[in-house]
């Protein structure tokens, strides 16, 4: 990374993954109107997710999930003055292009709306707004970054209230990664092969110890607790989904899960932000759904 | 002197990993500061990129904005970069409703002043006090000092003029985040204020 640009340049590297930089540590929440947006940033969250449907509405209407109404985003953008994100489809690289004319701060090429395309990623090095995707394990998350995604969440299972795969892919992802550091360097070309990853990012996590870009967790968490034990085990942040609005009282219960991110590791305060919270999501284990409605699973 | 006094990094939300390494690097004792207990053993403290209307709620609500004023007001060395600025500007424009900063420059201070993400952008910039090279300047979705008042003096400017790096007694505060960068130039200048003061 050169250090000497003497014009002012825009959509670099550095500028790209910096943004969620200073997002970590915080709370992103999904928001589908100007005032839940507004309650989001009142709470306390670093960021605002503009969607139509929150996912735990994707899943029980069902139907085709897309990117969306601009006016909607558009909205929000005029309602907060925190980074405002929205999703385009996986591969949906005209989505994705309408989001950077809308001027959103970073886009989210989701599994939780439905994939416009079961091959290819978005090529996301061609965009100037930064790109945060999904991902259940290393190798998954490094072709993301090899694509030029500049933030990567484990994706967890969303719209379902249950925590336990956002658990799982967190710790896999970050398990990956402290088990590459053991190896050897003539281990690693194996390893890049086994990860169905690029060498290069392979042999630099190897050698640094973390993802080159920040880790946020998504996917079920709906109590203070969750985000708490998230940020223990190693996630930089937390995205909530439908915790928030999908509870009995979305303002309080939100400003809560902001207390226990920032305070992960002291029990006493994730305790008081637990109290009297009102009724959490309903929620849906994730092990009484059907394979082909776990939207984890989109996305390769 | 004052014994070994460690040096503080705010650690409510944004990037304070990457300060505490910074500062580190210099041989300093840094803890990460959450709570007034934390802040009253710390003889400097670097406010980090985040995201302000988010550290403001915290700090007030984890009664940290009180001591940290008057810690502020009885010189402790503070150095704010981006989020940390407006924390430390006197005056806030486009703040999100009801949003308070904990002042102690003599400035006001816009947030997002050059727009969202789309413009953030990095940059080479002069700055007098600090000689060659320039400062290699990371601008994310950052503020601008917008008025200097009488007691705070600017430290560097972009080409347009715009203030984005000031100085006044023991408080710096840049608009960019070197912290992001491998020239640490900035925080020397803040740990070279806090050894000299030593706060006791």
């Amino acid at each position: 990374m050169t250090d000497s640009t003497p014009r002012p340049s825009v959509g670099s590297d550095r500028v790209k993954r910096g943004l969620a930089e200073m997002l970590k540590g915080g709370v992103i929440m999904d928001v589908v109107n100007a005032e839940q947006a507004r309650i989001a940033e009142d709470a306390g969250a670093v960021a605002v997710m503009a969607l139509e449907r929150v996912p735990a509405d994707i899943r029980s209407q069902g139907g085709v999930a897309r990117s969306s109404d601009p006016d909607l985003i558009e909205g929000i953008q005029k309602a907060v003055s925190i980074p405002v994100m929205a999703k385009a489809r996986i591969g949906h690289f005209v989505e994705a292009q309408m989001l950077q004319a809308l001027d959103v701060d970073y886009i989210d090429e989701s599994e939780v709306l439905s994939p416009a395309d079961y091959v290819n990623h978005i090529d996301k090095w061609n965009f100037t707004v930064p790109f945060v995707c999904g991902a259940t394990n290393l190798g998954e998350a490094l072709r993301r970054i090899n694509e030029g995604a500049a933030m990567i969440r484990s994706k967890g299972e969303a719209g379902t209230g249950d925590v336990s795969e956002a658990t799982k892919h967190i710790r896999k992802i970050l398990g990956e990664v402290r088990a590459l550091t053991a190896l050897s360097p003539d281990e690693l070309f194996v390893a890049a092969k086994e990860l169905q990853a690029p060498y290069a990012l392979v042999a630099e996590i190897a050698e640094s110890g973390t993802l080159p870009v920040v880790l946020f967790t998504a996917g079920g968490v709906a109590t203070p607790a969750d985000a708490a034990m998230m940020m223990q085990l190693g996630a930089d942040g937390v995205f909530v989904g439908s915790g928030v609005f999908k509870s009995g009282d979305p303002a309080k219960r939100a400003a809560a899960i902001v207390k226990a991110t920032t305070f992960y590791d002291d029990p006493q305060v994730i305790l008081e932000a637990s109290r009297g919270l009102g009724e959490a999501m309903v929620g849906i284990n994730v092990s009484d759904l059907a394979a082909p409605h776990r939207l984890a699973e989109r996305g390769w | 002197m004052a014994g070994n006094r460690p040096v503080g990094v705010l650690a409510l939300q944004g990037d304070y990993r990457e300060h505490a390494r910074v500062l580190a690097s210099f041989g300093a004792e840094v803890i990460t500061v959450r709570r007034p207990a934390e802040l009253e053993r710390v003889s400097g403290l670097v406010i980090p990129g985040g995201e302000s209307s988010v550290m403001d709620k915290l700090s007030r609500q984890f009664g940290l904005a009180e001591p940290l004023r008057a810690a502020i007001a009885d010189g402790l060395p503070v150095y704010g970069t981006c989020a940390g600025l407006i924390m430390l500007a006197d005056t806030v424009l486009d703040g999100m409703a009801g949003q308070r900063s904990l002042g102690g420059l003599d400035i006001s201070v816009r947030r997002n002043a050059f727009g969202r993400q789309r413009e953030s952008f990095e940059v080479d910039i002069d700055i007098e006090e600090l000689g060659a090279p320039p400062v290699h300047a990371v601008f994310i979705r950052a503020p601008v000092v917008e008025t200097v008042g009488e007691r705070a003096s600017v430290l560097g400017a972009l080409d347009d003029g715009r203030v984005i790096a000031v100085e006044q007694g023991n408080l710096l505060g840049t608009s960019f985040h070197p912290e992001m960068t491998d020239d640490h130039r900035f925080h020397r200048r803040f740990y070279e204020r806090v050894l000299a003061t030593r706060f006791v």
